[in-house]
């Protein structure tokens, strides 16, 4: 709906009418039970279900809490925080506000990636007219709750939407993930107990509140509640953002929704969740798009970032892409993952160039494989994934490199 | 203070770092306003920022080295950032890399010889179903060919 962005506009198509109920007729038991029904699960990458996260915070400690949203949208191919923040920047004030309620919550960080500069100037004046209209700040709509949500914009690192990286950023440091345990749910944004949530998931929280959990599950599958912003880029007639049920196939989100690929273009291989999913082929696209179903086809729906590659493209390509990404945004804590995507990359170009040799494809996996599992953070699994499904699914192509000049 | 910075900005800065419950957590928002009041942040803004914070100087250099959008030398009036990642790459944007190369006579990472355009390569900008997508200064713009790169660099004085 045009202009939702600015709260008179929103007001009218029944905003914030979910802040009122949550603040003046629901307890914040209520609220957590509510959302733990719907089965809400993380739509930042990992998938948890928000409801278990909002529960493992203390809930009597003489620290403040912290709410940090996840808005610094970084994995290749999503797009779909962008959308949420410049067209319904009060749908995740709602969220926020209704979240920060139900944990015992007075401030509230958004984390945004620094390129969203425009992007946070709007969210800033959104923040402003949700001041002035008494939604935020002191004594929210006489519920004797208060809160405060500030912007804070990072500085272009893709580890810090990382949750434990983004939190050592919010405090003016190198975006370095830390150890888990302990979790920030007990220890996090300056030592206190820490809610990190993606702006998509807050977003998701005033429907629930309105049409209850029965109701949100049923438009997803019983263990993935809701709706997904599916981003569909690459080679497709009609890229963008659509929003489908949880569940939805693949083959309806390419070939219905984004209108099949580009005119005189065959579907090679598709990646399903961000450029960390590891990669399909096209015969391997007849898949539900939830957690569980991509799990099982050992990928994932980490963002719901749908990349469309065609046949004419190449997988080492596609490959130097991956691991060129990786190699430069490593944190260089951790030294498989630091030493082992430029390894990689230095691999993969040499192959690219024609100059590849027989045990490449092999050294390749080998480091691939010591990678994965043996990092501080997600980025090493993030990395060594789509690099390994690619050379597993793809290993004749990569290998018909070997030894010959480029294939054009 | 060896760097001075204008009387707004050291308003903001101190209105920044009161909105943190520790003021070290002010020092991106600060190193954002300092590098668009002075273009850059060189060891004596970093001297500065650091003395306001009461943090020491290496402390706002480990910061500035580890973030990409911080400049640690000059950049032209205008930088243009095209993304290399793969939906961008898997509609041309290498070869408009080239062109604009070409077309500015200089290399990515360099800035033209009147300071006007410095150009870069970056990782996806989260605008990938306008794929080839580029950044110039904040403003984002998608779907690009070479014809419609003309008319952006040429509207931009």
């Amino acid at each position: 709906m045009k202009n939702s962005y600015i709260l008179e506009e929103y007001l009218k198509q029944g905003g914030y009418e979910a802040v009122s109920k949550a603040l003046n007729k629901m307890k914040p038991e209520e609220i957590l039970a509510e959302v733990k029904a719907a089965c809400l699960r993380g739509r930042g990458g990992a998938g948890f279900p928000a409801g278990v996260k909002w529960s493992f915070v203390p809930k009597d400690v003489d620290k403040p809490k912290y709410l940090c949203v996840n808005a610094d949208e970084g994995e290749p191919g999503t797009i779909k925080d962008r959308y949420i923040m410049s067209h319904t920047p009060h749908a995740l004030l709602e969220g926020i506000i209704i979240t920060s309620y139900c944990v015992g919550i007075n401030t509230a960080f958004i984390y945004i990636r620094g390129e969203y500069e425009n992007i946070a100037v709007r969210l800033e004046n959104a923040i402003k007219e949700a001041y002035k209209q008494g939604y935020l700040g002191k004594n929210i709509l006489k519920s004797g709750f208060d809160l405060d949500v500030y912007v804070h914009r990072g500085a272009g690192a893709y580890i810090c939407g990382e949750e434990t990286a983004l939190l050592e950023s919010l405090e003016g440091k190198r975006g370095n993930p830390r150890l888990k345990p302990p979790f920030p749910a007990s220890i996090g944004l300056f030592q206190c107990p820490t809610v990190i949530n993606n702006v998509e998931t807050l977003s998701n929280i005033p429907h629930i509140i309105l049409n209850g959990a029965d109701w949100f599950c049923k438009q997803g599958k019983p263990k993935d509640g809701g709706t997904r912003l599916f981003g569909v880029s690459g080679m497709v007639k009609k890229p963008g953002l659509y929003e489908l049920p949880v569940g939805v196939n693949l083959k309806e989100i390419i070939f219905d929704h984004a209108g099949g690929l580009k005119e005189g273009k065959r579907l090679k291989a598709v990646i399903p969740g961000g450029l960390s999913a590891p990669i399909l082929t096209r015969d391997e696209i007849d898949i539900n798009m939830d957690c569980d179903s991509l799990m099982e086809a050992n990928s994932m729906l980490g963002s719901g970032a749908v990349i469309v590659i065609d046949e004419e493209t190449s997988m080492v390509d596609v490959l130097k892409i991956i691991a060129n990404f990786y190699s430069h945004e490593s944190c260089g804590q951790c030294t498989p993952c630091r030493h082992g995507n430029v390894w990689i990359k230095k691999i993969v170009t040499r192959i690219a160039e024609g100059k590849g040799v027989k045990e490449d494809v092999d050294e390749i996996e080998r480091i691939a494989t010591n990678i994965l599992g043996k990092t501080l953070c997600p980025l090493g699994d993030a990395a060594a994934m789509p690099i390994l499904s690619i050379v597993r699914k793809f290993r004749p192509e990569i290998e018909s490199y070997i030894g010959n000049p480029r294939q054009e | 203070m060896s760097a001075a910075f204008s009387g707004e900005t050291m308003k903001k800065i101190k209105d920044i770092i009161d909105s943190y419950p520790d003021k070290e957590a002010a020092l991106l928002p600060v190193l954002h306003l300092v590098q668009r009041e002075i273009g850059s942040i060189s060891p004596s803004e970093e001297k500065a920022v650091a003395e306001l914070l009461n943090i020491s100087q290496v402390r706002v250099k480990e910061v500035i080295s580890f973030y990409t959008m911080f400049n640690r030398k000059p950049i032209g009036k205008y930088h243009i950032q095209v993304c290399s990642n793969l939906s961008c790459s898997l509609l041309g944007s290498e070869s408009l890399i080239e062109y604009l190369t070409e077309k500015l006579g200089i290399g990515v990472g360099e800035t033209t010889s009147d300071n006007k355009f410095t150009l870069s390569t970056v990782q996806c900008l989260g605008a990938c179903e306008q794929a080839p997508c580029m950044m110039v200064n904040f403003n984002y713009y998608g779907k690009l060919d070479k014809n419609k790169i003309d008319i952006i660099l040429d509207e931009l004085e």
